[in-house]
């Protein structure tokens, strides 16, 4: 670990630690595995898990399987008790809904949880399957789910953008974020059109940008579960796995290029944008102006924008900027001959932020 | 026709590269076609061994160094026996000295030249552009490292993902390491931060290399740019080094940068006069490695002839090292970086930070 710095969290952060290590101890564990397209085998990595844990002796049952299966998966449950789905029929449509009460009554360690994004009958208690799946995890019932990246609601607007194509179920990727672990299934596109598909076969190009985004939805997953376990360890690293860029706002900044560099590498980088002011008082009219369409642009183009407040603008920023794993800093610079005797607070700046990698931006200069 | 190329990607041992590998290997000889193992390290893991059977395993051959017997690839025979896909476990490996080229991804791209299908296995920590931020993490100097660029070559780059709590069961149950080798490496290297950390590097540079690919295809700019950025011009980056150990950090960082920005790469160095020229061409040489276009010059001025290279070379970002500053009797000099600041005033530079644990 890069540090072990003593954070000495208050005592309601404190608190909340002991209450959420609790409710954690109590919760059932949730395993997620992801995919980015059907067919890329994360039903049968689930079930082959289950497999393993039983052989391991631990108590597993399957809660929900799809109607149609493949040969190796139909092998792996000949192994493994189910608790079939109840089928209900509302409106003309059929239901497939897991049977939370005998799961309850039957308890077991482990419940193996297929098409995770299923909706229940309207009128049902819980409208979804990811909620029937909360009720078993707060019953200390361990889960392990398949999903694919379609199914995940706020992925569902860029899915449709590649495919054309909208699921009508979701989940919502705050489920997700509860997961204890989520695993990857990766496989490269052609292996899935060597696989005689059902349907036609898939555009390898829109399966290279699935696999993308799950991929990265996968990472942020990662890195949310990462800084989770470190703030509980109270253990700090300096330097994470995503980049992560802060953008100086002052009154008197040429924001624009600053910004949209800032997004560019973002966006190449898939990393987080963010943009800061100190806040000043007695600022003259036009700088206050000034400074408000600068946040509106940050804002416009993206970024987080955080109003700081701290006597001294150097020790400010980069107090933030540690707060914020922030990789990247960005400021402009005034063009003046060198930094002399009474340095400028953006030059003590570059001065004391060792740890981060500082860009300057000359004013005026391009972006 | 080259070979394809295709990578196992992992973020530590044990998250099951070979076994994957393997598995793919007996698909294809069950297809019909024609694989041979050229080398496989079996760790002593059973179930990784039993995937090997069937498949034509070509000997390895012994060299002798500094009195001990070594076993590496044997790549004439590969070549030799040429079948349509070889199986070579542990592309960042380091061959012993004096039996051909240094790196076994040498070994591998003369096999891809002559046709070979290529699959093997790499852990993320590898990756040259991520080594000093893996030391930072994870306070591990890998010392293994393969350019990036060697990677990027690769037809397809598959990962092998594994949460950190289903790895360490499977240290814990033995079946990575020996028992007490284990405990160990979960003290150590495999704490849940660190795995945490370097899955989340893994699952990044995948979905970096998947990016990389489609590329081409894919429409520029990317959502939320505006029109007058479309035409905005190639960037290109410029590495001030020195004899500094902190320039091979600097190289790196701004290698990498480049390459996501998809920005042309230099390194220059300015000798003002006799330094260090040992450490200076070991770095240029380091630079060569990674594929960036360097050049030495002299000037007595340094900070006016980087700045004067810049102009020339239509450079639009210039990295430097951090400048310590100048004792306190004489705090009226400008530090080097102070200098090139004043004099690039047209250019974004960038001051890479210091890496410390």
């Amino acid at each position: 670990m890069a540090s072990r710095t003593d954070r000495r969290p208050n005592p309601e952060e404190l608190l909340r630690r002991v209450q959420a290590d609790e409710r954690r101890e109590r919760r059932g564990r949730l395993k997620v595995f992801l995919g980015y397209a059907s067919r890329v085998g994360k039903s049968f990595r689930m079930f082959d898990e289950g497999r393993r844990r039983k052989e391991r002796g631990q108590d597993v049952v399957v809660g929900a399987v799809q109607t149609e299966v493949t040969p190796d998966i139909e092998a792996v449950l000949k192994s493994i008790d189910i608790v079939p789905t109840v089928r209900e029929r509302h409106a003309g449509k059929d239901y497939e809904v897991i049977d939370v009460a005998a799961l309850f009554r039957r308890h077991p360690e482990v419940c193996l949880i297929d098409e995770l994004a299923q909706d229940n009958p309207p009128g049902s208690r819980n409208l979804y399957r990811w909620q029937d799946v909360r009720n078993l995890l707060d019953r200390g019932i361990s889960v392990i789910t398949a999903v694919n990246l379609q199914h995940i609601r706020e992925q569902q607007d860029q899915v449709e953008r590649i495919t054309g194509k909208r699921a009508a179920h979701s989940i919502p990727t705050d489920f997700l974020n509860e997961a204890d672990e989520i695993e990857v299934v990766d496989a490269p596109p052609d292996a899935l059109l060597g696989r005689t598909g059902r349907e036609g076969a898939p555009d390898p190009q829109k399966l290279a940008e699935l696999r993308e985004l799950a991929l990265l939805l996968a990472a942020d997953v990662v890195d949310r579960q990462l800084q989770q376990y470190l703030e509980s360890n109270q253990i700090a690293m300096g330097w994470g796995a995503q980049e992560r860029i802060l953008v100086c706002l002052t009154p008197r900044s040429d924001a624009e290029p600053m910004l949209r560099s800032g997004l560019r590498n973002t966006l190449r980088f898939h990393g987080a944008l963010l943009a800061a002011y100190v806040e000043q008082t007695g600022l003259p009219a036009a700088d206050r102006e000034r400074l408000q369409s600068n946040l509106a642009m940050a804002r416009e183009l993206g970024a987080e924008v955080h109003c700081l407040k701290g006597s001294d603008f150097a020790e400010t920023i980069l107090a933030f900027a540690r707060e914020q794993r922030i990789t990247q800093i960005f400021l402009g610079h005034s063009l003046r001959q060198g930094w002399r005797l009474r340095r400028t607070p953006v030059e003590r700046l570059i001065d004391a932020a060792e740890e981060f990698d500082v860009r300057l931006f000359p004013h005026g200069g391009r972006a | 026709m080259r070979g394809r190329l295709k990578i196992y990607l992992g973020y530590a041992a044990g998250v099951g590269k070979t076994y994957r590998m393997l598995d793919e290997a007996q698909a294809l000889r069950q297809a019909g076609v024609d694989v041979a193992i050229g080398y496989f390290e079996p760790h002593g893991r059973k179930e990784t061994i039993a995937k090997t059977e069937g498949i034509e395993v070509i000997p390895r051959r012994t060299i002798e160094y500094a009195g001990a017997k070594f076993e590496e690839m044997d790549t004439d025979a590969m070549l030799r026996r040429k079948p349509t896909v070889a199986v070579v476990d542990e592309f960042a490996h380091t061959n012993v000295p004096g039996a051909g080229p240094l790196k076994r991804w040498e070994d591998v791209r003369t096999l891809l030249e002559a046709g070979i299908d290529v699959l093997t296995t790499l852990n993320v920590q590898h990756l040259e552009s991520l080594n000093d931020q893996v030391w930072q993490m994870t306070g591990v100097r890998v010392r293994e490292t393969i350019p990036d660029w060697v990677v990027d070559e690769a037809d397809e780059v598959v990962l092998v993902d594994v949460t950190p709590r289903a790895l360490r069961n499977r240290l814990e149950r033995g079946v990575v390491y020996s028992q007490d080798k284990a405990q160990q490496a979960m003290e150590n290297f495999f704490t849940e931060g660190n795995l945490a950390a370097l899955r989340e590097m893994a699952l990044r540079h995948t979905a970096h290399e998947v990016e990389e690919k489609l590329r081409p295809a894919r429409e520029e700019p990317a959502a939320g740019m505006s029109r007058s950025s479309q035409k905005e011009q190639k960037e290109r980056i410029l590495i001030c080094l020195t004899g500094s150990p902190s320039s091979a950090i600097l190289l790196r960082r701004g290698k990498r940068v480049a390459d996501y920005l998809q920005a042309d790469c230099l390194a220059i160095h300015v000798a003002a006069g006799p330094g260090d020229r040992e450490a200076v061409d070991r770095h240029i040489s380091f630079a060569r490695n990674l594929r960036i276009e360097t050049t030495i010059l002299e000037a007595a001025d340094v900070p006016d002839a980087i700045a004067e290279f810049a102009r020339s070379h239509r450079v639009t970002q210039i990295f430097m090292g951090r400048s310590h500053p100048p004792p306190w009797w004489r705090w009226f000099e400008e530090t080097i970086v102070q200098r090139v600041v004043r004099q690039a005033r047209d250019m974004q530079i960038t001051i890479v930070a210091e890496r410390r644990r």
